[in-house]
């Protein structure tokens, strides 16, 4: 056994000629999140505390799709969400279109642990946020001149994109020219972790989709879609939210291992492959200490670590490092 | 094979001593959604359509807690939620937060036919119910004098309450609570199959009384209140939190799946492992079984199949 932490910052057509001013920082993002998450749990901290710290950290990083860096809804603006799950009580939280919150997944957790329900949405949860004096920022704080020009191009394409999915272009050259103007390689994050007694957490984090119309609702604050845990593993997916749900992928990676007996990894990849390719990716830990991450997308920016000293960090197929 | 449709009003705390005058007209409104529905799959129309005739048909029955007669927030506002689903295709439609739609399931229906998405909630979903021109009504039209009632007493008891717990009353004989203060009314739903296997499950309500402004609950979660796939259709009530943690909808379609259990089997060791007196079903299979089971002390329900049979019951045992 032993603890064990996975994070991740997003599965989608992330190109292999995604350039390094473009890479680089995600991955040092990558990098200095998994370290703060072995430091907590070498500590003895709770993973419901891991994890909520860690996404706090990726929220606040613009290189990822959550918190600053958010991608625009049609209106250009930024409607965050968020969901917390504790496996062992199997309590959870999770908000939904906020504006302001600096840091949605500690909403999300104050809604688990101060209200008698589980999911607060739009003003109701601005206006919980408040009263429980969390830290909140003017909505332009939360905006990138990155996913500005992201929203601008999917307005041209005129589609809803994954943060990932290459631009459409009618006569792209080749792909490197059109990713510096319009390259979408972020997504969705989150993390999940186990400690030494079999405490599970997830928590994921997000700005959702590009475009996405006032008001969407995507798989990371859907228990059982983008999140969940219980007391054989935790997970937390990410990619096109309404195949997520659809797929009610968090909860079957758990309800596989229990009704059909295969391990974590078997699981993982089972349910992965019952969504349809290029839509899915997800970071998963068994009660005892497996790590699975598995995606169907061209990459997912992830990293992992387990207690035996074993730590990876990755986009596409092979680790870096 | 054949048909099959189930139809709930609600499950909880429904005393076994509730009135006529509040007993009767639900029972009424659960037979006529029945024959609705009946009608409709004897039609050859898609389970889709029936269950959102079937849903619309009881959030215009004030007696039930989904569009008119939806409990309250805590600030004295309607918050209405709905979800639809399609088993063969999955796809799905949700709504949250809507205020003025007069039937939430038919726009959680726009959103999964013609938009991009699954599911939109509060503003945005009220500005794409006006784009799409569904019927819109002021706030007031959904609230019954019996949910003004509700609340108040919610709010003296301060204490957020499923629609079907008894008031919490230090010295008073239950009748008399009862008939001032009863809350025997919940979330409705529909699930049906027709005899080619296609199956669709639809779910509507207000939520639960008292709630905080925002609060969203099981109905709009897929997998948690609502679900269908190729092998069942489920629609769940009860206490949302509660669901919503036991993944209860799809835990059906998972446990018949990966454990090979019936339907009937399948519904009843999910209910059973929700904690007593928070939860509900409404299910059928492909192969037109049907499975109603509660661990509350009641839930308003009726159901039938093409053999002929048909119920319609409250408690243990069928009314009628």
């Amino acid at each position: 056994m032993g603890w064990a932490i996975a994070l991740h910052g997003g599965a989608g057509d992330i190109p292999h000629s995604l350039p390094p001013d473009r890479r680089l920082p995600r991955e040092a993002g990558l990098r200095h999140c998994l370290d703060v998450g072995i430091a907590a749990l070498k500590a003895h901290k709770h993973p419901l505390d891991v994890v909520e710290l860690l996404v706090r950290e990726l929220e606040n990083y613009p290189h990822f799709n959550a918190g600053k860096g958010s991608v625009l809804t049609s209106s250009g603006t930024v409607e965050m969400e968020a969901s917390i799950m504790n496996g062992k009580s199997k309590k959870c939280g999770a908000v939904s279109s906020l504006s302001t919150v600096v840091n949605a997944v500690s909403l999300a957790r104050l809604v688990m642990e101060k209200t008698p329900h589980i999911y607060l949405g739009f003003h109701g949860a601005e206006a919980f946020a408040r009263e429980q004096g969390v830290e909140t920022a003017d909505p332009s704080y939360f905006i990138t001149p990155e996913n500005i020009e992201r929203l601008k191009q999917a307005q041209d394409a005129n589609r809803v994109q994954i943060d990932y999915t290459q631009p459409v272009q009618k006569e792209a050259k080749d792909a490197a020219a059109t990713i510096p103007n319009g390259d979408s390689q972020i997504g969705t994050v989150g993390c999940v972790a186990v400690d030494s007694e079999g405490n599970l957490a997830s928590a994921t984090s997000t700005g959702g989709l590009v475009n996405k119309m006032a008001g969407r609702i995507g798989d990371s604050p859907i228990i059982g879609a983008g999140t969940y845990a219980n007391h054989l593993c935790a997970v937390s997916a990410t990619g096109k939210g309404e195949a997520m749900i659809r797929g009610t992928v968090a909860r079957d990676v758990a309800a596989v291992m229990e009704f059909k007996g295969l391990s974590l990894k078997e699981a993982a990849a089972y349910v992965i492959d019952q969504v349809p390719p290029s839509n899915a990716g997800l970071v998963a830990v068994s009660s005892t200490g497996e790590i699975a991450t598995v995606f169907n997308t061209t990459g997912m920016f992830r990293a992992c670590a387990s207690e035996d000293g074993y730590s990876e960090v990755a986009i596409w197929d092979s680790p870096l490092k | 094979m054949g048909w099959a449709i189930s139809v709930h009003g609600g499950a909880g705390d429904i005393p076994l001593s509730l009135p006529p005058e509040k007993r009767l007209p639900r029972e009424a409104g659960l037979r006529r959604c029945l024959d609705v529905g009946i009608a409709a799959l004897k039609a050859h129309n898609h389970p889709l359509d029936v269950v959102e005739l079937v849903v619309r048909e009881l959030e215009n029955n004030p007696h039930f807690n989904a569009g008119k007669g939806s409990v309250l927030t805590t600030s004295g506002t309607v918050e209405m939620e709905a979800c639809i689903m399609d088993g063969k295709t999955m796809k799905c439609g949700a709504v949250s937060g809507v205020s003025t739609v007069v039937n939430a399931i038919s726009l959680a229906r726009l959103v999964m036919d013609k938009t991009p998405h699954i599911y939109l909630a509060f503003d945005g979903a009220e500005a794409f119910a006006r784009e799409q021109g569904l019927e819109t009504v002021e706030m007031s039209h959904f609230i019954t004098p019996e949910n003004i009632e509700r609340l108040k007493q919610a709010q003296e008891a301060d204490r957020v309450q499923l629609d079907y717990t008894q008031p919490i009353q230090k010295e008073v004989p239950k009748d008399a609570a009862l008939a001032d203060g009863d809350s025997q009314i919940g979330t409705v739903g529909c699930v049906a199959v027709d005899n080619e296997g296609n199956l669709a499950t639809a779910t509507s309500t207000g939520g639960i009384v008292n709630k905080m402004v925002g609060r969203i609950g099981d109905t709009p979660i897929i997998g948690a209140g609502t679900y269908a796939n190729h092998l069942c259709a489920v629609s769940a009530t009860g206490r949302g939190e509660a669901i919503i943690r036991g993944t209860i909808a799809r835990d059906v379609a998972a446990v018949m799946e990966f454990k090979g259990l019936s339907l009937k089997e399948a519904a009843a060791y999910v209910i059973d492992q929700v904690p007593r007196g928070n939860a509900g079903l409404v299910a059928v299979s492909s192969t037109g079984e049907v499975a109603m089971p509660f661990n509350t002390t009641g839930m308003f329900r009726a159901c039938a199949t093409e053999d002929g049979y048909s119920e319609i019951a409250i408690w243990d045992s069928p009314t009628k």
